[in-house]
């Protein structure tokens, strides 16, 4: 069934290629914009959404403090944290907090990797 | 962004450029903390079109103090000046953090220019490898260097734009909390690779967006 996507990126650019990735591999999703933890959060509690996309170095508060917050919102929720920046601090906080650690650039095959494995979670939640 | 980048970069170039900067500058971020075993922070990177003035005034406003930097040219279908830059007082603290903090003052004074000069080299070589790879370009780097000055010393470097005096620039300010580190990767190109970049960017924007069949 389709579902819908969150994806977070002050870049429109990396919004616009994990849209493409998106459209690629789940044609039938649909999916919500945001270029900062602020937008992010204000269209969470206006608007559904069953996985996020979360980019890690933002202005304002980054992708893993916003990971937090929506996990708080919503507990069961699949996340990811998408950043070059693979230090272990990073890529071992997104672990601590439940999100999955995703390199960029975003390629469709982590990608994938990441929403099959959504996918699969949401259809159990759902059992 | 400047009046400069608003005519010379479309929004979406600036975006793109933005974005390689910081997937370059994130890749470089971990191989330093492999480096000084410490967690790096890195804050969002700014990237601008400035008069070489207005480069030297960036950076005289944020650093007061004598600078190190370490410098590298690069040359391809764009060329130009990399430079890491950290405040003089810090670059003994950058080295005791690589060479483990076990060494006396002596040694670690012995090592400065070697440690500086590999750091830089590894720092840099990482950030624009990441960008002329996602370019699909090579570029050529030549052997890190060493300076010692400010702001105006590293902007003014010989020799100078041929095509007028307007240079990307752009900061990206990391730090190592624990040890009371910080510094800046400036880059700086001239008019001829700035227009070479565009060409570059609207193609890597094309790759990003469009789907393959279309």
């Amino acid at each position: 069934m389709p579902y819908k996507l969150l994806i977070v990126d002050d870049s429109k650019l990396a919004r616009m290629s994990a849209a493409k990735a998106l459209n690629t591999l789940y044609p039938d999703w649909s999916r919500i914009e945001a270029a900062n933890a602020d937008e992010a959060l204000s269209l969470a509690k206006q608007t559904a959404f069953d996985v996020a996309l979360l980019d890690f170095n933002m202005p304002g508060r980054d992708g893993l403090e916003l990971a937090a917050e929506l996990l708080a919102l919503h507990p069961s929720t699949p996340l990811a944290v998408v950043s070059a920046n693979h230090q272990q601090e990073i890529v071992g906080r997104a672990r601590e907090i439940g999100a999955v650690f995703l390199m960029k650039p975003l390629n469709e095959q982590a990608l994938s990797a990441f929403l099959q494995d959504a996918v699969r979670r949401l259809e159990q939640a759902k059992a | 962004m400047t009046a400069g980048s608003a005519e010379l970069l479309s929004e979406l170039q600036l975006d793109a450029l933005t974005e390689l900067v910081n997937i370059g500058v994130s890749r470089a971020a971990s191989s330093l903390r492999e480096m000084v075993g410490s967690q790096v922070h890195l804050s969002v990177p700014n990237v601008s079109l400035e008069s070489r003035a207005g480069a030297i005034a960036i950076l005289a406003e944020r650093e007061i103090s004598n600078l190190v930097a370490v410098h590298q040219v690069f040359e391809g279908d764009i060329t130009g000046r990399a430079l890491l830059i950290f405040p003089e007082t810090k670059s003994l603290e950058l080295v005791r953090a690589i060479t483990g903090g076990d060494l006396p003052l002596e040694d670690i004074i012995e090592l400065e220019q070697e440690a500086l000069a590999e750091t830089g080299n590894i720092l840099l070589n990482s950030c624009l490898a990441t960008i002329a790879n996602m370019l699909q370009r090579s570029l050529k780097m030549s052997l890190p260097e060493v300076l010692r000055g400010n702001a105006a010393t590293f902007f003014s470097l010989a020799p100078p734009p041929e095509a007028g005096d307007v240079v990307m620039f752009l900061y990206i300010n990391f730090a190592v909390r624990e040890r009371d580190i910080s510094g800046y990767i400036a880059m700086i190109m001239d008019l001829p690779s700035l227009t070479a970049l565009t060409h570059l960017l609207d193609d890597f924007i094309r790759r990003a967006t469009l789907n393959d069949s279309a």
